[in-house]
Order: structure tokens, then sequence, then C-alpha cells
């Protein structure tokens, strides 16, 4: 201890420097994985802006942008970039619904069932996605539920919720007892308590969920796929799809469609960066 | 103002009168605390244990597209189960399972944990750049599958073009069966390197430095300090990472669809996705649930070993 203070204490300033003349490269190699890591994202965008884009080359830099590709993606696209945004928000809306009081009662009240209902939460996220469409099917069939906007967003809002609710129990859990029995002895019940105190000092928990659902009902695919077949409903990523199908022979359409597609992901890169990084911990670990 | 006055007006008259009343309000405390969770149980009752149930039921029917007009799906016991074992492509698909899973895993692990250490290093930009680094995993799946087979192409995609540089000839990645797994664990490993980095990132920060700065007086530096402080320290993050990678990895259906769509020759295709063919392509659905539930088994062998790893991490 003594001899790594020793070390550093005396030479103060010119250390520093030594030790940022070593770190700078450290930063061009983090800047050259970064790149080869990115490189997709900045492909899709420069082919997007090509619009003879499967002919012969494409440039390494869209030197004579267009925007043909966005005309050609927007027409053919536009109802489809619809139904995505109305599945997608109503799926946040029905997942937070459901998802946060349960977290709450998860984290307050902790009762025989409840614990092993966590427990479930948890396996649910191994199940894989083809195993529930395969029997939604059945079930969407009978309900008269395929091909219908209420049914993709139950079924994404049932793939939202389990991770939802851990997201959310994880950080309600840690808030002090002593808040919510404040408001109790002064006559709320349970709801009003949960309501009034609960939901405005969880708001960055569950603006985290809501992101965390929206991205996952955004890029829904497989539930797209399996439960609706005809154009009236039909979201972006199967717009996608029916694109990867035929072999394509213009690929600036394609990748503009992906583009525009992807920019939800790229808005909350920027603007909600915190969020995105305490979920992706919460719901690994917790 | 009012109803907390109400409140404490029911609170008084409780206490003083006691009794049957106090146990049907603890009677009533405990029904409203399960009504804060009893939807969410409603729709995971609905969502994941009724197609569970579901599955295992069509696994033993012949259900097809008929039972969809009819309602009759005839009881065949397990032919389903011997129909699916049967096939020689479920050998394929299961080595493909196999490869696909072990081939993720392993260069997305080593990759993440080594960006992992990289960016533990604080340089400048760090933050920034790592930050940039979930970008990848954000995207819509398909999103990364359309523009990887664009990158793919063997005509005119960009790898192709680079390669080209050095005067590689055309390489049919997704065209060839002997290259398309290849091409499709990694573009999988791709996907996967933000979502570890992070988590072993996390972990890391979370091992103290003093460990460190003791070590470095016993010599211990470097390789020496990753085997014997690192490495210890972080064995129940690395165990979550690798199992919840396994299951997840299990269940990818998004990219291969994309990219292959399972093909050529049925070279890339797994377990998931021969059970979509099965189901929603042949319309088989009785051997496609048969399939599933092959995937549930293995999945749930993983996901017991998570959550003891889990547990064993919250007892400690």
């Amino acid at each position: 201890m003594t001899a790594t203070q020793t070390m550093v204490l005396p030479t103060g300033a010119p250390a520093n420097r030594r030790r940022y003349t070593r770190t700078w490269p450290m930063t061009v190699l983090g800047i050259i994985f970064l790149a080869i890591m990115v490189f997709p994202v900045y492909w899709m965008i420069n082919s997007s802006l090509q619009g003879n884009s499967g002919a012969a080359t494409t440039d390494w830099f869209p030197f004579h942008p267009t925007f043909a590709g966005y005309e050609a993606a927007i027409n053919q696209q536009l109802p489809n970039l619809v139904t995505s945004l109305i599945v997608a928000l109503s799926t946040v809306v029905l997942t937070l619904v459901i998802a946060t009081p349960a977290a709450y009662g998860l984290a307050r009240f902790k009762m025989k069932g409840m614990t092993a209902f966590v427990f479930v939460l948890l396996i649910t996220q191994m199940i894989p996605t083809i195993v529930i469409a395969n029997a939604l099917y059945a079930l969407f069939n009978d309900w008269g539920l395929l091909n219908s906007y209420l049914g993709l967003i139950l079924a994404d809002s049932a793939a939202q919720i389990p991770f939802a609710i851990i997201l959310m129990r994880a950080f309600m859990a840690s808030l002090p007892q002593t808040l919510v029995e404040a408001a109790l002895v002064d006559g709320a019940n349970n709801f009003r308590a949960f309501l009034s105190i609960v939901v405005p000092i969880s708001k960055n928990a569950i603006i985290t969920a809501a992101l965390f659902t929206f991205l996952g009902a955004w890029g829904d695919f497989l539930f797209a796929l399996t439960l609706t077949s005809t154009p009236q409903v039909r979201p972006i990523t199967l717009g996608i799809y029916n694109y990867l199908g035929a072999n394509v022979s213009q690929w600036g359409p394609v990748m503009a469609t992906a583009v525009i597609a992807s920019i939800p992901a790229g808005l909350l890169l920027i603007l909600a960066q915190k969020y995105i990084a305490a979920g992706a911990l919460g719901g690994a670990i917790k | 103002m009012t109803s907390v006055d109400v409140g404490l007006e029911k609170e008084v008259a409780h206490t003083s009168r006691g009794g049957g009343r106090r146990r049907r309000r603890r009677l009533g405390d405990y029904l409203t605390r399960w009504l804060f969770v009893a939807p969410a149980i409603v729709f995971v009752l609905v969502f994941f244990g009724y197609p569970i149930v579901q599955n295992v039921v069509m696994s033993l029917q012949d259900y097809t597209t008929a039972t969809f007009y009819t309602g009759i799906a005839p009881w065949v016991g397990f032919e389903n189960y011997a129909k699916v074992f049967g096939n020689p492509l479920f050998v394929t698909t299961l080595v493909n399972t196999l490869l696909f899973t072990v081939g993720s895993i392993v260069f997305q692990f080593g990759i993440g944990m080594g960006l992992a250490l990289f960016f533990k290093r604080h340089f400048p930009l760090s933050g920034f750049l790592r930050s940039l680094l979930l970008l990848p995993w954000l995207l819509p799946l398909i999103a990364s599958a359309a523009v990887w087979k664009w990158i793919l192409d063997q005509g005119s995609g960009a790898l192709n073009q680079f390669l080209g540089l050095f005067g590689v000839q055309p390489v049919p990645w997704l065209v060839s069966p002997s290259l398309a797994l290849i091409a499709v664990i990694g573009v999988n490993i791709w996907l996967g390197i933000p979502f570890n980095t992070t988590i072993l990132y996390s972990g890391l920060q979370a091992v103290p430095e003093e460990l460190y700065e003791a070590a470095a007086l016993d010599g211990a530096v470097g390789w020496k300090a990753f085997w014997h402080i690192t490495w210890p320290s972080i064995r129940s993050v690395v165990s979550v990472v690798i199992v919840l990678g396994v299951v997840l990895t299990l269940k990818v259906v998004d990219i291969i669809l994309g990219l292959t769509g399972g093909g050529p020759a049925n070279s890339t295709q797994t377990l998931a996705t021969w059970a979509y063919q099965n189901s929603f392509v042949q319309f088989l659905f009785g051997q496609g649930a048969a399939i599933s539930n092959v995937l549930i088994v293995i999945s749930l062998l993983f996901a017991v070993v998570y959550l003891y790893i889990n547990r064993k991490g919250a007892d400690e």
C-alpha cells in the first residue's frame, strides 16, 4: 500500500502526462475496434443514400447522395411504419399498466407465492418465442385475433411484461419502506400510496422499462411473422423481411427502410443513454 | 383531505371495536396485495403457461391446417416425435444448433471479455466509445440481418469488395452450404458482443481496486493479476453471462430467417428455425410442436443451471 503511494504521490504532474501519452494509443485502438463493430450501421446508411446499390459496386462513401431509396421506402412502407408505431406504443401502455403494480407488489409484499412467481418470471425469459407462437396461432385462430392489432399487442406485451417486472422490481425493492408506511399511517390505502408515492419516485425505472418494452415490441419479428399474414396489419420488421425473401436487386430502398426502422434505437441511444445502460444491467443480473 | 379524514375515522373505528372487523380488514389487505400482482399472473398463465401445455398436447396430435377448419386433431401418441427423430434433418439441425450455440458463445464471450478489460483502462473517450458500442444491440434484429445480407452478398457485397482489394475471389458467404453456417455464426457473434461487453464491464467495475494494489505488491500484475484476482472475483457474472447467452442463442430465429432462411440445403437450419418451418411453412403443427418441446427441454436444462447460479449469487 505504502509502496504504491510513494510511487504515485511525489512524481505528480510528469507522471500524469506520461499516463496520458500512454493512453492516447488506447483511444486510437478503441476507435478502430468500434469502427469495425459499427461498420454495418455505417454501411446501412451509406447504401441507403445510393440509389443504385446492388448494381455493380457501391461506393465506400455516398459521394452523390440521393434520397430515391427513402422515397421508395416511404411509398412502400409507410402503412407498415404506422402499424409498428401503433403496436409498439400500445404495448408500452399495456405492459406498464400490468407490470408496474406487479413489480411493486413483488418488491414490497414478500408472501410465499410471490417468490415463486419471481422464479416463474425468470423462467419465462428462457422459453423460446417460437414455442409461444406455435400455440398462440391456434389460440388466436379461435379468438379471431390473427391479423389484428390487438393480437400483436397482446403477444408483444406478454413477451415484454416479465422483463419489465424484473427490471422495475429490482429498483422498487431498494425504496425505503418508511416512505410508503408514512402514507399508510396517514390513511392512504395501498393503491393510493402506490400511485401517489411509489410511481413518482420510480420514474426512472419505469422509463427504462418503457424504453425496453418499446424497443422489444418495435423490433418484434417472430410474432409478426407467425400471427399476421395480411398487408392490413404488417409491422415494419415484416416489411424488411419481405424484401429479403426475394432476390434483392435494389438495396437502396431496403437499406433506407432498415435505417428508418433503426431510428428509435438511435434516438434512444442519444437521448436516453443512462436508461439504456441501466436496463442492460438490470435485465441480466437481477 | 376529506378522504384522509375518512381513513382516520376507519382506523379509529376498527381499533376500538377490533375483533372480526380487524380480521376482515386484514383479509382485505391480503387480497389487495395480491390484486397488484394478479393481472401479471393472469398474463403469464395465458401467454406462457397455456402455450407450454398446449405445445405438449399439440405434439401428441395430428394437428394440421385442416384442424383450424374442422376443429378435429386426432390423437397420434408419439408418432410426431417418431417422425421428427426419424428424420435425417433432426441430426442435422441438432448439430447445427450445437455449432451455432457453441461458436457464438465462445467468441461473443472471448471478444466481449477482451473489450471489457480494454475499456476498463479509462482512456480518453472510453466512456463515449463504450456507449456507442451498444448501438448494434439496440437495432431491430431483422434490420441487422438485412444489412449483413447485403454486406455478405457474393456479387457486390462490401466484404467481398474489401477482400477483392487484396485479390481474393468473391466468396459465396451465404450461398455455399459449407460457408453459410460460419457466416451466420459470425453475424450472431457481432450481435452478442455489445451485451457481453456491457455485463462483463460492470462485473469488472465491482472488483475492489485495493485487491489489485495489494496483488501488485506481491508482484501479481498483468495476466497473473487477471487469473488470481479478476477471474475469481467475476466468476458468478461470467457464469450468468454464459448461461444466459446459451439460452438466448438457442432461441435465435430472426437472424437465420433473415440471412438464409435456414438454407442453403438446410445448412443453417437449427431446432428453432426447423420448428418454425414445420409449423408455419409446412403447416405440420404437431411435428413443429414436437421439435419445440425438444428445444424447451434443452433450454430448461440451462435455465435450471441459471437459477442455481443466480440463487447462489444471491446467497453470497
